[in-house]
């Protein structure tokens, strides 16, 4: 052991973990030491969660050991999917992870503990700790998981694994996150920082490992990087900041026309502004007015792509060929019965045109990870004949190489005279659109197109009525 | 919000069926009348608490009906002839209960088959123990579930107790909040160091403290017993977990709720008995009442949501 692993929160030694015959992590050696802030970064599928389960005990590595020299207390997970209980307030949930809190009396010292925490991370929020969580919004849903995963519960937090925190968080409490991860740093805790936001990673972290196929393929400081040698070795070809070569063409006529916007034939329409200020509700009521006609029939005029993909996306029990077929088995079926030639057809042409990282299509769809789950969605919605595609965050905590493929793939189907809605929480997604629409306090601020369509304008749109009040 | 408000629906419907019980029979309206009324609540609030605890980890109890009925025999035979057996007996059934919980956890099996199975297995050791209706009831049962209490009827007594004490086990102890959370969440209630196991064991457990405490209810206030006495109690439960404003998944439950629901369902069936409605109608009436609360709810929180 060396002097390094001595004094490290945590450290891996040659970790491996096999899944039958999938190689999720191929023997990491890795250490953390207390006031270090490892940004860990790699495409989807790279074992960046297979990693974290093995730090914070979730699974054994199937080779190899994974140490705590100061013990395993004070190791923390904050999850990409939201974990907690909805059905619990929010002191609640802080105090099922403290074993402490029990006997008579243990509600005001479990309140008074989330709202310190949740004042330390974020100042000015607004989460009342008597809350039922399915009550608050996403975003703040992920406020308490990270306050949680800060908070002392009666010893203090050593490590803090982060993984994708701010996917679902806009641009100011990122920020408020960031300066938080690097006041506790300072302090002398770990933080393992998992995002696909590389200017976050860039801004926070002090060391960087990028994972490749289960493997570490760089571990350096953090300012040794940039931000294309980074792109770079996660080995995705793609490169950021492809934007200036969209050739913007013409559009058709508008195709819907609901809730103060408006889509014309073959145009990408983006939906802004900070998360939470009614856009979501707003694509909701849009894509259900589309297809709640119970006369319709078969064929709806929009399909939806989830980002909440647990809640409204897969279907957990089934094989990923089955996820994508789902929409067009009224299409494609004969006489009432499904056609699994065509079925399969299909799928197989989905899955090369989309790249879903699986040898056999009749897997579960839990065997994917996060990002290639999302690629089946995709296909889902692409495969069936509807002209108007309605996007729900879709890119959460999915990799910038998917990202870019993503892109081109709605370019080419937005060429086609497919029309498609996109909500999101990242400006640079939103820099993809034809045309912008920012919502603010759940109206429409600001409706940008072509080059009008920058990031200070949005966030300008986003943010004004705030300052005036 | 609306967890503040899952309440209120329940009291309404209870209100205002009082209300019209009242106004068809007014003599109703007296100590004497009411603990007529809400006599056998006592034993379907009790039982519909254990179901709402299995209801609360996101199961379903299908024997709780049939288990009823057999701590009814074993209390209106062993429990009053050898009373040390009768409480090993009963202690027995209670830790069965557990076991089939952490077995439902462990082999990940369906609840619902599990304890459709069980309702069998308890529907036969009750054929077995009292072939036919029989048995008595031990004394202090009998004096307890009869005494009269000043100004406040027995019934009504008991129901608020087992309200309030369920409440305080549920919703207000750090044991009762974990259980809430497993039917919420399970995998964060694990991630957070929890044995699973052992709390679906307890969820399990506590339901079958609450079934042997409705079979002895039951038959202090029948006086004997029958392997049939309490079949239908299967379904009552869930109606009145569901009628108090529980949710089948996600871990929303209430127990004054579910008390008030099980008042609910009984005083339907009395009111349904006031206004002269045929037996054959009685439990088509009885549904239809249920499906109008639940109407009532559903387009509440339809409100709620657009709010």
């Amino acid at each position: 052991m060396t002097d390094l692993e001595r004094t490290a929160v945590v450290a891996l030694r040659d970790a491996a973990k096999h899944f039958g015959p999938v190689k999720a992590l191929n023997g990491v050696s890795l250490s953390v030491a207390p006031g270090e802030c490892l940004g860990l970064v790699g495409h989807n599928g790279a074992g960046k969660s297979t990693l974290v389960n093995l730090v914070n005990g979730s699974f054994a590595p199937s080779s190899g050991e994974v140490t705590f020299p100061g013990g395993p207390e004070g190791v923390r997970s904050v999850f990409q999917e939201l974990s907690l209980c909805p059905n619990l307030t929010v002191a609640e949930n802080l105090s099922i992870a403290h074993s402490g809190l029990k006997g008579r009396g243990w509600r005001r010292p479990a309140r008074a503990e989330i709202l310190a925490s949740l004042d330390t991370v974020f100042p000015d929020h607004d989460i009342d700790p008597d809350a039922e969580v399915d009550q608050l919004t996403i975003a703040e849903r992920q406020m308490v998981e990270i306050a949680i995963g800060f908070a002392p519960r009666g010893g203090s937090a050593k490590l803090v694994i982060l993984d994708e925190p701010t996917s679902s968080l806009d641009e100011g409490i990122a920020r408020q996150l960031l300066s938080h991860v690097r006041a506790f740093c300072a302090a002398g805790g770990a933080v393992i920082f998992i995002s696909h936001m590389l200017g976050e990673v860039f801004a926070v972290a002090s060391r960087i490992v990028v994972l490749k196929d289960g493997k570490v393929v760089a571990d350096r400081p953090a300012q040794d990087f940039s931000r294309q040698g980074l792109v770079d070795a996660m080995g995705h070809v793609a490169a950021e900041g492809t934007q200036s070569t969209i050739t913007r063409i013409a559009h058709g006529e508008v195709v819907i026309r609901a809730e103060g916007l408006e889509a014309r034939r073959g145009e990408v329409v983006g939906l802004s502004g900070l998360a939470g200020h009614g856009q979501a509700a707003a694509l909701a009521r849009l894509y259900l007015a589309q297809t709640s006609d119970w006369r319709a029939g078969r064929g709806a005029r929009a399909v939806f792509v989830a980002g909440d993909r647990p809640r409204d996306g897969v279907l957990p029990l089934w094989s990923i060929l089955r996820n994508i077929s789902i929409s067009v088995l009224g299409r494609d079926g004969k006489g009432g019965f499904v056609n699994t030639a065509a079925e399969r057809s299909l799928a197989e042409e989905w899955k090369q045109r989309i790249g879903i990282r699986t040898n056999d299509l009749t897997n579960p769809i839990l065997s994917l990870s996060g990002g290639n789950q999302q690629k089946v969605l995709f296909a889902r919605a692409l495969a069936s004949d509807a002209e108007i595609i309605v996007m729900d965050d879709p890119m959460r905590g999915v990799d910038v190489g998917t990202k870019q493929d993503v892109y081109a793939i709605i370019r080419a189907e937005a060429a086609k005279g497919r029309t498609f809605l996109w909500y999101s929480t990242e400006t640079e997604e939103v820099c993809q659109c034809d045309r912008v629409f920012v919502f603010r306090d759940s109206q429409i601020s600001a409706e940008l197109t072509g080059d009008q369509i920058t990031e200070d304008r949005i966030l300008e749109a986003s943010f004004e009525m705030m300052e005036a009040s | 919000m609306l967890a503040r408000y899952r309440i209120l629906l329940p009291v309404i419907s209870l209100a205002v069926l009082l209300c019209l019980t009242f106004w068809m029979q007014p003599r109703a309206m007296s100590y004497f009348g009411l603990n007529l009324l809400f006599n056998l609540a006592v034993p379907i609030a009790l039982a519909t608490i254990a179901q709402m605890i299995i209801i609360m980890v996101n199961d379903i109890d299908l024997s709780l009906g049939a288990f009823v009925s057999l701590v009814a025999c074993v209390t209106a035979t062993w429990l009053n002839d050898a009373p040390l057996i009768g409480v090993l007996v009963l202690m027995a059934l209670i830790l069965t209960y557990a076991a089939m919980g952490a077995v439902i956890h462990m082999l990940e099996l369906p609840a619902i088959v599990v304890t459709l199975g069980m309702s069998f297995v308890w529907g036969g050791l009750a054929l077995f123990l009292l072939p036919t209706p029989g048995g008595a009831s031990p004394a202090w049962i009998r004096t307890l579930m009869t005494i009269k209490p000043p100004f406040i009827p027995m019934a009504v007594l008991a129901a608020i107790i087992i309200a309030a004490l369920t409440h305080l086990l549920v919703i207000r102890s750090k044991l009762g909040t974990v259980l809430r959370g497993l039917g919420g969440n399970t995998r964060s209630i694990a991630r957070a160091g929890w044995n699973v196991t052992a709390l679906k064991a307890t969820a399990y457990g506590l339901s079958g403290l609450f079934g042997v405490l409705a079979g002895m209810a039951l038959v202090g206030l029948t006086t004997s017993a029958d392997a049939n006495i309490a079949l239908r109690y299967t379904l009552l439960s869930i109606a009145g977990v569901i009628l108090g404003g529980g949710e089948f998944t996600g871990g929303k439950v209430s127990p004054t709720g579910a008390v008030i629901g099980a008042l609910t369902l009984t005083l339907a069936a009395s009111f349904l008995s006031f206004l002269r409605l045929s037996p054959d109608w009685q439990i088509g009436a009885q549904g239809a009442i249920l499906i109008l609360v639940l109407t009532a709810r559903l387009l509440f929180s339809r409100k709620g949501a657009a709010t």
